[in-house]
């Protein structure tokens, strides 16, 4: 499959009176943006704040973080089978908004939604305070289920930035990029029969209640492993339905903006073949988890391939499939480099995985979540700190009465990825 | 400003009173620095001076060692430093036993901040890593020159109590707690440049080594269980409504052990979850469903099992450090040796 990105970055967001990009500039109308939010009959409230770079702002609870896209050319729409009716993408031409997002915020069950800093040492963590966001805050109806309320809040938030990303389709692009995947009979050509076959499995969280991840808006627990261009994922074909830990949910900007992908992708055809993506679920039944590896490493097999990154959403439970698709690789004499994050409790003394084995030596970690932050208070909170003490990553206390917050960095939005999308790391 | 009193220790070879053949001497303290200690004391510029040196063959402190640590440790103790440094040993294996045994007892006794520097393959690295900070250095003194300002900078922001950053940041070999920090790289990048050498054959280096688990064998089955008491332990967070302990939705502080004397159903009124890492709406609306009092009770009554045990015991399984539960474990654990508890349920979520 062949995309055209071209991106037009964002400079700066600014309420208006009409919905456009000028000069890089975003002008939000809210009324026409928030009436289809609105319709849902589960949202009481909804309205749009403006962070910036470096401003003191505190988002929280934020529950997703979405690009605004566009497709211009070719089959489909973005988030196909959410917002667009189902059908392939990854091909054609495809407008981004880069440099900003449409993050939702507002309680969900109040448990894991996290924070985002804008300025300060929180802002450090996290790769959302680099970005323009225009955050959709929502309230609940009284006497609602969560599963039917954190629905509510995707679609909304997924249709805001797809409404938002229309607004780019007519604009020239600041910079064009061109992806290309190759069918698997091009992986054998001639010119590329001396590098390395490599794969990248992709971990989906499906543990359920509330940890879920739509592909084509289908149910990933629902799923047996499969394959799926990496330009399908950056069209929005996978989406998150989380409310996993903050730290290391994979936020839809995650997905549309896969650092493994696009990675191999820089070094396709010259030190890597980069064969294909297989996508794998991470259900709570061990059927379920040995049914999965055996499919990912059967199909890594029909690849043929030679070596492959995997990434993890989530921890815990899930630690036990990462361990079973590495092993099952490596088993096969396919070399694996995992990429996952650590619980080694606030000393840092404790065992970092819930499962393990020798096979996986070769590991990347997005740091340790329990590491204690204090974040300083900041001028203005968007959304509410109501919950600060409850969420994943927080204590009894953990808000201070100066405003402060004293907790995990569980509860930093993308702070642990374990797609690798940070630097941070841990030793 | 002060400076900072620094205490250190050398073996003979370094103390410049002989090779092997000296190696029996006893310890002995000189005052100010000696042989390598002059270059710490470059190194320090005017943060810290050392005050003493104590010269110690190598052989007399690994025969004498009770003797030897009690000793030294007094000698350190007359100086009264802020800081104790020993080595670096390099590769000389008693010499590193002697920096790791002395810096141990010094750390514990005195409560003052130690380093030593040994290379990774001394036998005293492996015994004192995970008690001692050891600067990694080279196999030979040649390594002096690299080792003596490396172990300068981290002896000088342990006497001034900043924050150590993570064992690849400050040149110390791994000590078993798991610190942060900012890499140059990605991880997708840094995964990426991982395979490519695990692919070519090339030397890579792990970020996180796989652990060793321990297994622990089953109980022999109970043979009647007409007579057993049963209890119920669970990481699945039920408590009594309201959540009295205030224990965390994720990486628990603590576990509570809770009555359940009389009560044959817990219902959402008196009972729900504390878990944050599953939607709670079926666990709030009957709390048995993780924890099933209501069917271990019916099994009372009809005489199936002898008896429920009168109290449960209960945290948060999620993002809670294995420490912390092998602790609440161990402390749940003899509780119900003490009532005579026969086996138990244990649920999760």
């Amino acid at each position: 499959m062949k995309l055209e990105v071209g991106y037009i970055d964002i400079k700066g967001i600014r309420f208006g009176d009409y919905n456009a990009v000028e000069d890089g500039i975003l002008i939000v109308n809210p009324e026409p943006l928030l009436e289809p939010v609105l319709e849902d009959p589960l949202i009481k409230s909804a309205h749009f704040e403006i962070a910036t770079p470096g401003e003191s702002i505190r988002i929280t609870p934020v529950k997703d973080v979405i690009e605004p896209r566009v497709k211009v050319e070719g089959g489909g729409g973005v988030f196909p089978g959410m917002v667009s009716k189902v059908d392939t993408v990854g091909s054609g031409k495809t407008h981004v908004l880069r440099g900003m997002a449409v993050v939702t915020a507002g309680p969900i069950v109040g448990f894991q939604e996290g924070i985002i800093d804008m300025t300060g040492i929180g802002a450090d963590y996290t790769p959302f305070s680099k970005l323009h966001n225009l955050v959709l805050v929502m309230e609940p109806v009284e006497d609602f289920k969560q599963h039917e309320y954190e629905a509510a809040a995707r679609l909304a938030g997924l249709r805001t930035a797809a409404a938002i990303g229309e607004l780019a389709r007519e604009l020239v692009p600041d910079e064009t990029v061109v992806y290309e995947t190759p069918t698997i009979a091009e992986t054998f050509k001639e010119e590329w029969k001396d590098l390395p076959r490599v794969g990248y499995v992709m971990m989906l969280q499906s543990q359920g209640l509330l940890h879920d991840t739509y592909v084509y808006g289908v149910d990933a627990k629902r799923t047996l492993s499969t394959l799926i261009s990496a330009t399908e994922v950056m069209d929005g074909a996978i989406v998150s339905g989380n409310c996993v830990s903050a730290c290391d949910k994979n936020t839809t900007y995650h997905h549309q903006n896969n650092p493994v992908i696009h990675d191999l992708l820089a070094v396709h055809g010259k030190k890597i073949n980069f064969v294909g993506t297989i996508i794998t679920n991470e259900n709570v039944y061990l059927d379920d988890k040995i049914r999965s590896s055996d499919w990912t490493s059967k199909m890594a097999r029909y690849l043929s391939l030679d070596a492959a990154i995997i990434t993890q959403e989530g921890f815990g439970n899930p630690d036990t499939d990462l361990i079973m698709n590495c092993t099952k690789l490596e088993k096969q004499g396919i070399k694996t480099v995992i990429i996952t994050d650590e619980y080694a409790g606030q000393d840092g003394k404790s065992q970092s995985l819930a499962d393990a084995d020798e096979l996986a030596n070769a590991v990347v970690t997005g740091g340790n979540a329990n590491e204690v932050v204090v974040l300083p208070p900041l001028d203005r909170v968007i959304g509410t700190l109501d919950y600060v003490d409850t969420v994943a990553g927080g204590h009894a206390g953990s808000l201070r009465p100066d405003g402060s917050i004293e907790a995990e960095l569980q509860i930093i939005t993308g702070s642990t990825n374990e797609m690798g999308f940070n630097r941070m790391s841990a030793r | 400003m002060s400076k900072f009193k620094v205490v250190h220790y050398i073996n003979q070879f370094f103390g410049q009173v002989g090779g092997e053949e000296m190696a029996h001497i006893p310890a002995e303290k000189r005052e100010g620095p000696v042989g390598p200690g002059l270059a710490f004391t470059k190194n320090f510029g005017d943060d810290a001076e050392i005050v003493a040196t104590i010269v110690c063959g190598d052989s007399w402190f690994n025969e004498n060692l009770e003797l030897a640590t009690e000793t030294v440790l007094d000698m350190v103790k007359e100086e009264s430093p802020d800081l104790f440094i020993a080595g670096p040993a390099f590769n000389a294996g008693r010499y590193g036993v002697a920096c790791g045994t002395i810096c141990d007892a010094v750390q514990t006794e005195l409560g003052i901040p130690v380093l030593t520097g040994m290379y990774v393959e001394n036998p005293g690295a492996d015994m004192f890593r995970t008690k001692v900070l050891i600067v990694s250095t080279a196999d030979s003194a040649a390594g002096m020159r690299r080792a003596v300002p490396a172990m300068a900078k981290l002896a000088l922001k342990l006497v001034k109590g900043e924050r150590i950053g993570a064992s690849v940041e400050e040149g110390y070999i791994p000590d078993g707690v798991r610190r942060n920090f900012f890499d140059k790289k990605r991880g997708s990048t840094r995964a990426l440049e991982m395979l490519l050498k695990k692919i070519a054959g090339e030397p890579f280096e792990t970020e996180y080594p796989m652990p060793t688990f321990d297994r622990v064998p089953p109980m022999p089955a109970i043979t009647d269980m007409t007579k057993a008491t049963i209890a119920i332990v669970t990481s699945g967070g039920i408590v009594p409504k309201g959540n009295p302990d205030r224990i965390e939705s994720s990486s628990a502080s603590k576990y509570g052990s809770y009555n359940i004397e009389g009560v044959d159903d817990l219902t959402s009124e008196t009972y729900e979850t504390a878990h944050g890492g599953h939607d709670p709406v079926y666990a709030n609306e009957d709390a048995d469903r993780v924890i099933p009092v209501d069917v271990l009770r019916q099994y009372e009554k009809e005489g199936k099992i002898g008896k429920l045990h009168d109290w449960f015991y209960s945290t948060v399984g999620n993002g809670t450090a294995v420490a912390s539960s092998k602790k609440y474990a161990a402390e749940i654990a003899e509780k119900l040796i003490s009532y005579d508890v026969d086996a138990v349920v244990l649920t999760s979520t």
